[in-house]
């Protein structure tokens, strides 16, 4: 009996991020419009999108080979997987130690590795640029974010996200300036992993700007959707760790009562609500930075990254 | 509560070492008056919380001092001698900013390892105070070296003075008279910077010190 | 018959094939003949040395050869049977290669002779138990890999390889020879056993330490004594380039271990933080290189000394942790440093066999002019595809369950009482992870420019797929990459008694954790489960599939590519690989090679096009070995002058020679 709630437990988490992510993305849509006055289209249209391509045919350049036509599937389950192991209204699920922080970052290098594989596919210099210059981003945020992994596994004695969790709602981790260098830092690398603005603009199709649209430039029909579709689930997942990490409050304990799975999953709501709104009021407020700009960037993520681990060895108990 | 106080200070310092840090990233000028001006604001607030915590009425003459004077009318001050010199906007560096950011984070580990080693029984508070204050002054002298510019020079020894009085602060016991005088030869340090500049200026229609440089015949 | 007697015999078996190669090297038959003998010998071999390490214990073998007071001696332990089945799985599996991509061979007779030799010796080498045998079995590796390298000596620059190779194998034995002098002392024991019982001072445990990192390191391809490396291993055969990659760097490796961890007393805490500090620049230098070159086998060649520099993190973090007493700890990064030695051998090997069956296919190596082979040759470029994200660190492969295992030990940094440790290891596994995600840029763009996009020259359009006996060694390899990313616990319980014997501790019993996860210290601290990541993600891409397929649409339709408007654009427009790598040079190069890009724009009016040329400096070569051949070169010229002096003149420098040396005599206390 224990086992099928667990199961269930797990399988609604599974969902509950598959049914989340294009309201996200609708949701953050929305307020970005609503923020330069315009009344922007309805939440619910990234689900209208994601149907529309799933319907229509898929047209497949010339030269596209296997890898192209599979690498979509390959980049929407690794997303989700991943995805589906960050605590979102609970923690301790039944397959939560399948992977740790590090094993869910390297699952999200993964499909980074695909996509940009079948972005040099169809040979045309659209989707090299867009390769060339993913793995030039990627090559730091990867390291940030494992630099920051690291600050806060050291704090927590733990990489697994369910044990971060529980030890970042206890009292004892205190006010800790490793950790707020590390929250700037995860800001940092989410934004540039998710392609938003500074560092790339996920509406734009201006060549010289373009990072990840240049690279699902030939993607079409369902290969787009699944494309789209594990972009939101990205956003989701990196939303959802930052909420886990460093606002823990609500989340319901193993093996607790319906009700706290359902104070967990209204508290998920309202800090998914809150993340997105912060998303749309930055992204709004700031301008893209050149691409020459965001090694920059990233550097000073991995620097927030490494002084963090290093300003931990002066607090209190390490 | 003994935690709390410990996590506060820790904060502030923390986050004067990270404020330098932002110092070494800007290339703009204005950018970096404005961060410098956050520089000694973080050190106010650090300074009036040790104020608070030891029960030091003087500290809180030395937290308004830097309140009023480093992060008010100096980065004024500053910004109006640009405007008037129409100084060039962007921060010439040296070396670029990767290796610059590596260099101090270097020293930060150094100063770490070297305070850390040094007082192992020392009070905990005290002790990771130091450490953040002697990174703090290594890394105003590493902006120091790495300018071009005499404006961003001023910028990096005041902010190595400010890691100064972080230090004196954690140390408990600075009698306020130094610190006073430590403040003012700092005010004085910066109007002869000041007047230093403008006469600079003046000859060789740039303030970057590699003109002086040129002048003394070093560089050919 | 003992387990060490069976190895001696599958290398007596080896040798002897190589004796019958030397006659009879010319003929059509003799190329399946010889590999076949081989691939037979190292089979026979790879399962006694696996049943040994699963057995346990040591046997030893004396023979009555070499020094007539010493004998060889040889024996085989846990660390030693390891290595073993290292060598002889990447020996079986080049020799199966070699049984299809030999045909093609423009030399056999260069090649089938040196080939069983070198397997031999490089078993010999792991097997030996004497400081004599060790270090001529050592020189005789290197002598058979050298005789490989120059096999096709008229192609340029291979000449060149093979001596920069010669000179830097001798260097590195001659800094091993001093150091087993170190070892054996004043008494003369030159046996391991000897060594082993022996107890060094400090000041004789940093030298001995520092002589292995020269001559190990040089043979392993520590940065800075890399260069020769990606000289000389392209410049062989494929599968001897493999052999050389995978394997022979994984002997030098076995080198260190064995005398750092197992001869030599404990060295101090300070010792490791060279080794880490080593580990992490080769690791990111390597990389970095390999980014910057368009030569398939050479980029393969410089992530050899990436992977390298990740496995010295590995051993220095043992190192450190074993110096402060945390034995777990060191049994954990131990493993994860053997771990990779195993996975890199396998990816390493298939990247290279996939590299020679492209090299046979279109004769270059130059991935500028390749592309679109996936068409072309479907089952390598699978395979390809599974090295590099093996090599790559993605999971559920194998190179990132031991990256994995290696980044959990560097979580234990701060139980580590020396400060300086302390704040060095997490900089250290800054510069691995900065290694791991370059390595996965540099490998998208070895496959993404080689294998994908459309075809850059006439020889990459009319490529053909190899041959039977070349795919089936590479997809061997690949599974096996595969198996050890899905189930890396057993390859942890197999590694367990070489970290007892090694640092006396092991990792916590693996294949007995619930649904085949790995748990490194404890269940809550980390776990990593590859079979359940496999299961996961291939259930739900083929749910994705399935759904999209049967309630949504599978309408298909081939068009045009979108090109901007261009029609049939040139293949040239594609993404080459040197602009590829354009962004990450001019993030990482200014500082790492001193890049500079010069536009040279020709003025109005002028037809010519623009050119932009890119200058990029070895720093290491520039700094150190330039130098120290013009000192050299200087050193000649200024000694030339003693060949053309008088018989009197000589025998007056010899008669004062004699004189010089009495008077030394007379003079010493």
């Amino acid at each position: 009996m224990a086992l099928i709630l667990d199961l269930l437990v797990q399988g609604g988490q599974m969902a509950l991020v598959l049914a989340l992510s294009p309201l996200l993305t609708g949701f953050v849509r929305k307020v970005k419009a609503r923020l330069l006055r315009r009344r922007g289209p309805s939440m619910l249209q990234p689900y209208r999108d994601l149907l529309r391509l799933l319907r229509k045919e898929v047209v497949l350049a010339d030269n596209a080979s296997w890898l192209f036509r599979v690498t979509p599937y390959l980049i929407f389950a690794a997303t989700w997987v991943a995805a589906a192991l960050v605590p979102t209204f609970a923690i301790g699920l039944k397959f939560s130690w399948t992977a740790d922080l590090i094993a869910i970052i390297a699952l999200l290098g993964s499909a980074r590795f695909f996509l940009a594989l079948a972005g040099m596919d169809v040979g045309t210099s659209f989707g090299g640029i867009g390769s060339s210059r993913e793995v030039m981003i990627a090559t730091l945020a990867e390291p940030a974010m494992l630099l920051i992994v690291f600050t806060l596994a050291l704090v927590a004695g733990s990489t697994q996200l369910s044990m971060v969790a529980v030890m970042m709602s206890q009292p004892e981790v205190g006010l800790r300036v490793s950790l707020g260098l590390a929250l700037i830092g995860l800001i940092m690398v989410a934004i540039a992993e998710n392609a938003r603005i500074p560092v790339d603009n996920p509406t734009t199709h201006l060549e010289l700007t373009m990072v990840h649209e240049a690279m699902v430039l030939e993607y079409s029909g369902r290969h787009l959707a699944m494309i789209e579709f594990a972009a939101s689930l990205k956003l989701l997942l990196y939303i959802s760790l930052i909420a886990c990490v460093f606002a823990p409050w609500g989340i319901a304990a193993p093996d607790s009562a319906p009700l706290a799975y359902a104070i967990g999953t209204a508290a998920y709501l309202g800090k998914l609500a809150l993340g997105g709104a912060l998303l749309a009021l930055f992204e709004t407020s700031i301008a893209k930075m050149r691409v020459f700009r965001v090694p920059d960037f990233l550097g000073a993520a991995l620097m927030l990254g490494l002084l963090g681990t290093l300003l931990l060895f002066v607090s209190r108990s390490l | 509560m003994d935690g709390l106080i410990f996590d506060i200070a820790h904060l502030f310092a923390g986050g004067l070492v990270l404020v330098s840090f932002m110092l070494l990233y800007q290339d703009r000028l204005y950018a970096l008056l404005n961060i410098f001006a956050l520089h000694a604001f973080v050190l106010a607030l650090s300074v009036a919380w040790q104020a608070l915590v030891q029960a030091a009425p003087h500290l809180y003459v030395t937290a308004a001092i830097a309140l009023g004077f480093k992060a008010i009318v100096i980065p004024v001050a500053l910004h109006r001698i640009i405007q008037r010199l129409g100084i060039h906007r962007q921060v010439e560096t040296v070396v670029g900013m990767g290796p610059t950011m590596l260099a101090g984070m270097g020293l930060v580990a150094l100063s770490m390892v070297v305070m850390l080693r040094v007082t192992p029984e020392a009070d905990p508070l005290a002790r990771e105070d130091l450490a953040f204050a002697l990174s703090v002054v290594l890394l105003g002298l590493l902006m120091m070296v790495t300018r071009r510019n005499a404006v961003s020079q001023v910028i990096g020894f005041m902010s190595l003075e400010n890691g100064l009085i972080l230090a004196a602060t954690g140390a408990k016991g600075m009698p306020l008279v130094v610190e006073i005088s430590v403040a003012f030869s700092v005010l004085i340090a910066f109007i002869v910077i000041g007047i230093f500049l403008f006469r600079i200026r003046e000859r060789f229609d740039t303030v970057d010190i590699g003109a002086l440089d040129d002048f003394r015949g070093e560089r050919k | 018959m003992t387990p060490a007697a069976t190895s001696l015999l599958c290398v007596a078996a080896l040798l002897a094939t190589a004796l019958v190669a030397v006659p009879f090297g010319r003929r059509a038959r003799a190329t399946p003949a010889i590999y076949g003998a081989s691939l037979a010998a190292t089979v026979v071999a790879l399962a006694g040395a696996l049943l040994h390490l699963v057995a346990g214990g040591t046997s030893e073998v004396v023979l009555p050869l070499g020094l007539p007071w010493l004998g060889a001696h040889f024996r085989l332990d846990a660390l030693a049977a390891f290595f073993l089945v290292v060598v002889n799985f990447g020996g079986a599996a080049a020799s199966l290669y070699g049984l299809g991509y030999g045909r093609h061979e423009e030399a056999p007779h260069r090649v089938l002779p040196f080939f069983p030799a070198f397997l031999g010796a490089m078993n010999l080498v792991v097997l030996a138990d004497d400081a004599f045998s060790f270090l001529l079995c050592w020189e005789f590796m290197s002598l058979a890999s050298w005789a490989l390298v120059i096999a096709h000596h008229r192609a340029t620059d291979n000449t060149r390889a093979g001596y920069i190779y010669l000179v830097m194998a001798s260097f590195g034995t001659l800094a091993l020879l001093l150091a087993f002098g170190l070892l054996a002392g004043p008494q003369g024991g030159y046996g391991f056993a000897a060594m082993r019982a022996a107890e060094h001072p400090p000041l004789v445990a940093a030298l001995v330490l520092g002589l292995l990192i020269l001559g190990a390191g040089s043979k392993a391809g520590l940065v800075p004594l890399h260069v020769w490396l990606p000289l000389a291993h392209p410049a062989a055969p494929s599968h001897v380039s493999a052999l050389m990659s995978g394997v022979m760097t994984k002997v030098a490796i076995y080198g260190f271990v064995r005398v750092v961890f197992d001869l030599l007393s404990e060295p101090s805490w300070w010792s490791s933080m060279v080794v880490l500090a080593l580990g992490g620049a080769t690791a990111v230098l390597g990389i970095l290189h390999a980014l910057m070159e368009r030569d398939l086998k050479r980029l393969l060649a410089y992530s050899t000394i990436e992977n390298i520099g990740v496995v010295f993190v590995g051993l220095g973090l043992a190192l450190a942790f074993r110096a402060e007493g945390m034995g777990w700890a060191a049994a954990l990064a131990l493993t994860a440093a053997l771990f990779h030695v195993l996975n890199h051998s396998l990816f390493k090997s298939l990247l290279f066999f996939g590299a020679g069956a492209v090299l046979g296919a279109t004769a270059t190596r130059d991935m500028d002019r390749l592309g679109g082979l996936i068409h072309r040759m479907p089952r390598t470029s699978f395979a390809f595809l599974v090295g590099c994200a093996a090599i790559s660190a993605l999971p559920p492969l194998n190179g990132f369950a031991s990256e994995w295992l290696a980044f959990q030990a560097i979580l234990q940094s701060p139980q580590l009482s020396a400060w300086g440790l302390k704040i060095m290891v997490p900089a250290v596994g800054g510069l691995l992870a900065l290694s791991a995600a370059l390595a996965a840029a540099c490998f998208v763009k070895a496959f993404g420019v080689t294998f994908l996009g459309r075809p850059r020259s006439d020889a990459a359009a009319a490529a053909h797929e190899v041959d039977r006996f070349s795919q089936a060694a590479m997809f061997i390899l690949a599974g096996l990459c595969l198996a050890a990313g899905i189930l890396p616990g057993f390859v942890i319980d197999a590694v367990a008694p070489v970290t007892q014997a090694l640092v006396g501790d092991r990792m916590p019993r693996q294949t007995g954790v619930e649904w085949l996860s790995i748990v490194p210290i404890a269940e809550g601290r980390s776990s990593y489960n590859g079979l359940l990541v496999f299961l996961f993600i291939t259930i739900s891409a083929s749910l994705a599939v399935v759904v999209i397929h049967r309630f949504a649409s599978r309408a298909l339709r081939r068009g045009p590519a979108w090109g901007c408007g261009f029609v049939e654009p040139s293949p040239m427009t594609q993404y080459s690989g040197v602009s590829f790598a354009q962004p990450i040079r001019r993030v990482f190069g200014t500082l790492a090679f001193r890049a500079r890009e010069h536009v040279e724009m020709p003025p109005p009016g002028d037809m010519r096009p623009a050119r932009l040329t890119v200058q990029m400096h070895d720093l290491v070569w520039d700094a150190l070995y330039a130098p120290i051949a013009g000192a050299i070169g200087f050193a000649a010229d200024r000694l030339n002058t003693l060949q053309f002096l008088t018989i009197r003149r000589y025998l007056s420098l010899v008669f004062l020679a004699l004189v010089g040396l009495l008077l030394v005599l007379a003079i010493w206390p």
